[in-house]
C-alpha cells in the first residue's frame, strides 16, 4: 500500500543552521503517528516542507504517493495541516472562513460537510461570529476545521493542544480519534508526551534535524531500562545490600532501580535474608517521557 | 479554477467589508482635490483648446484614484496576511502561482474600477464631461489598474513590515503618480521636466485615459497604449516569476 507520507533524505538549511539533516521517514496509511522532539529539533520545518510552506534543499517528500513539488496539487489535496501558530483572518466570520478555505480546494458547495465539522468541533453556535470575537480555544477549533474542510486523508496537527484547556483538549482528541477510526492518517507533534503515548501507535523522535528513534510506542517504552520499585518495609530501614540501587527515600518508602523484572527476585531475596517485611510494593513503569529523556541524552 | 474564483471572491469581499476606507475615503479625497484645484486654477489654465481645467482634471483624478487603490488593494492584503500569518491559508491549498496572480490582480482592477467610476460619478455634477472614445477609456483603466495591482503584489511580497510598504508607496508610487500630468498638461512644463515625464510610465496611463474623454492628448494614444501594455506584460512576468519562486512566501 502507498505510504501516507514518505520522506527520503530530506535536507533543509537556514543559513548556517542545518534544520533537517537527512530525514528518512515513512508513515503508513491509517496510522496515528507522533513526531516528537525538543524545540528546534526540526518538527515544524519537516511539516512545512511536507505542506509546501518551505522548500527542501535536497531529498524528496510524498503525500499519498504524490511528490510535494512535482505533483503539488494532488499532494496538497491529500493533506490537511493544523498550523502551530494561532492565526486567523480578521475580516471574516467562522462560516466565511471555512467556505473560503473549502473553495481554495475547489469545493464550492460544501456546506453539509462544513456544518458537520462545525458541529463536531462545537462551533455551530459561533458560525456567524467574526474570528476576532472568538476566544483562543475557539480560534484553535476553527484552525482544526480549516484543515479538515477538504476531507484530506492525511492530517497533520502541529502542537494542537499548546495552551488549550482540558475540556477542549479532550474534545479535540475524541474528534481526532474518530477521524483516525474513520481511516484518516494522523500525524501529531506535541510536547505533551502522555498524549502521544496514549494516542499514537508509532513514534519518531527528532533531534537537531535527524531521526534518532523510530518505532512503535510499545517497543520504545519496552526498550528503556529504568523500571523502579517503591517499597514500604518493616522495620523501616533499607538493608545495606540494597543501598547500591536506591534512587531515593521519602515518607518511609524507598525507591529502588531495576534493570528488569528478574532483578526484583534478587531484591526480595536480600530483604528476606535481612529479615525485612514488605508492607507495600509498587512497580513504577517507564513511560514515553522517560524514553524521550533517555534517547535525547544519548543522541 | 475553483481555487482562483474563491481567492478572487475573498479579495473582493475583503475590500468591500471595509468600503468606508477602501471606496468612500478615496472618493472624498478626489472630490477635495477637484474643489481646491479647480477653484484656484479654473480661470488661469486651459490645457487643451475648448477643454476647461475642471474637465481636464476629472479624468486625471479618476485615473490617479484607480491606480493608487489598485496598488493599495493587493499590497495591503498581502502584507496583512504575511504579518498576521494567515497567508498559510492561501499557501496550503493547491493554488498555482498563476491563479494567485490573477486573483490578486483582478481584485485590484475591480477596486480600481469601482473607485474610478465613483470619482467620475460624483464629479459629474460639476461639469458635463464628454466621453469621445469609451474603449480607449476602458483599455487604459484596465491596463493601468492591472499594472498597479501587479506592483502591489510585488511590494506586498517584498515588504516585511508596514514601514517598508509605506516607503514603496510614498517614495515610488506617489511621486510617479503626482508627476504624471494628473494636475497639468506636460506641455506646460520646461523642456527638461517634459523629457523626464516621458520616461514615467504613469504619464502614458493618464494621458491615454484622458484621450478617451477629449480626443486630445500630449502624445499619440497608440504609443501610450503600446507602452502601457508593454509595462503590464513585463510586470506580469516579473510577478509570476516571483510567485513561482516562492520568494519571501515559501521559505
Amino acid at each position: 500500500m502507498t505510504p501516507a507520507i514518505q520522506v527520503r533524505q530530506v535536507h533543509k538549511r537556514y543559513g548556517a543552521v542545518h534544520a533537517l539533516a537527512g530525514v528518512d521517514l515513512e508513515v503508513r496509511q491509517g496510522e496515528f503517528f507522533a513526531l516528537l522532539g525538543p524545540n528546534g529539533a526540526g518538527k515544524t520545518t519537516l511539516i512545512n516542507t511536507l505542506a509546501g510552506l518551505a522548500r527542501a534543499d535536497g531529498g524528496s517528500l510524498q503525500v499519498m504517493g504524490h511528490d510535494v513539488v512535482a505533483d503539488y496539487r494532488q499532494a496538497r489535496r491529500n493533506l490537511g495541516v493544523v498550523p502551530q501558530e494561532l492565526v486567523f483572518d480578521p475580516f471574516f466570520s467562522v462560516r466565511e472562513t471555512l467556505r473560503i478555505q473549502s473553495g481554495y480546494f475547489g469545493m464550492r458547495r460544501n456546506d453539509a460537510w462544513i456544518d458537520e465539522v462545525m458541529e463536531r468541533l462545537d462551533l455551530t453556535s459561533r458560525a456567524g461570529f467574526n474570528m476576532r470575537a472568538l476566544s483562543g480555544g475557539m480560534k484553535r477549533r476553527v484552525l482544526v476545521a480549516q484543515a479538515l474542510v477538504h476531507k484530506p486523508p492525511v492530517i497533520v496537527l502541529d502542537e494542537p493542544t499548546a495552551g488549550v484547556d482540558v475540556e477542549l483538549r479532550q474534545a479535540l482528541w475524541d474528534f481526532v480519534k474518530q477521524l483516525n477510526a474513520d481511516g484518516h492518517t494522523i500525524v501529531l507533534t506535541t510536547h505533551y508526551l502522555d498524549e502521544a503515548e496514549m494516542l499514537c501507535q508509532r513514534v519518531a523522535m527528532l533531534k537537531q534535524g535527524r531521526v534518532v528513534a523510530l518505532d512503535s510506542t510499545q517497543n520504545l517504552v519496552r526498550s528503556v531500562s529504568g523500571r523502579q520499585v517503591r517499597l514500604r518495609l518493616a522495620p523501616e530501614g533499607l538493608p545495606p545490600g540494597l543501598e547500591g540501587i536506591r534512587v531515593g527515600s521519602e515518607n518511609g518508602t524507598h525507591l529502588l532501580a531495576l534493570d528488569d523484572y528478574p532483578d526484583l527476585e534478587r531484591v526480595m531475596g536480600t530483604l528476606r535474608q535481612a529479615g525485612s517485611r514488605v508492607l507495600e510494593m509498587e512497580i513504577v513503569q517507564p513511560d514515553l517521557e522517560d524514553v524521550f529523556v533517555q534517547i535525547m541524552r544519548k543522541a | 479554477m475553483g481555487g482562483f474564483r474563491t481567492l478572487l471572491f475573498k479579495e473582493l469581499l475583503r475590500f468591500w467589508k471595509v468600503s468606508f476606507q477602501t471606496v468612500l475615503a478615496p472618493l472624498l479625497t478626489a472630490l477635495l482635490y477637484l474643489l481646491i484645484f479647480s477653484h484656484v486654477l479654473e480661470e488661469h489654465v486651459q490645457p487643451y483648446p475648448g477643454v476647461s481645467y475642471t474637465a481636464f482634471l476629472i479624468p486625471g483624478l479618476a485615473m490617479m484614484s484607480m491606480l493608487q487603490n489598485a496598488f493599495a488593494n493587493s499590497s495591503s492584503s498581502l502584507i496583512q496576511s504575511k504579518i498576521t500569518g494567515n497567508i498559510v491559508f492561501m499557501l496550503l491549498p493547491p493554488l498555482s502561482h498563476a491563479e494567485i496572480f490573477l486573483a490578486y490582480a483582478l481584485a485590484a482592477v475591480v477596486r480600481g474600477a469601482v473607485v474610478g467610476t465613483g470619482v467620475i460619478a460624483v464629479t459629474a455634477g460639476f461639469i458635463d464631461l464628454p466621453v469621445r472614445f469609451p474603449l480607449w477609456v476602458l483599455a487604459f483603466a484596465l491596463f493601468g489598474s492591472a499594472i498597479l495591482g501587479s506592483l502591489g503584489i510585488i511590494a506586498g511580497i517584498w515588504a516585511e513590515k508596514f514601514d517598508q510598504l509605506a516607503a514603496f508607496q510614498n517614495f515610488i508610487i506617489m511621486p510617479l503618480t503626482f508627476l504624471s500630468g494628473v494636475f497639468y498638461s506636460i506641455h506646460s512644463l520646461p523642456p527638461f521636466w517634459q523629457a523626464l515625464s516621458h520616461v514615467n510610465p504613469f504619464f502614458y496611463m493618464i494621458d491615454g485615459f484622458r484621450y478617451g474623454f477629449f480626443g486630445a492628448s500630449d502624445v499619440a494614444p497608440h504609443l501610450s497604449l503600446a507602452i502601457v501594455a508593454g509595462s503590464f506584460l513585463v510586470l506580469s512576468f516579473l510577478t509570476l516569476w516571483l510567485l513561482k519562486s516562492g520568494y519571501k512566501l515559501r521559505q
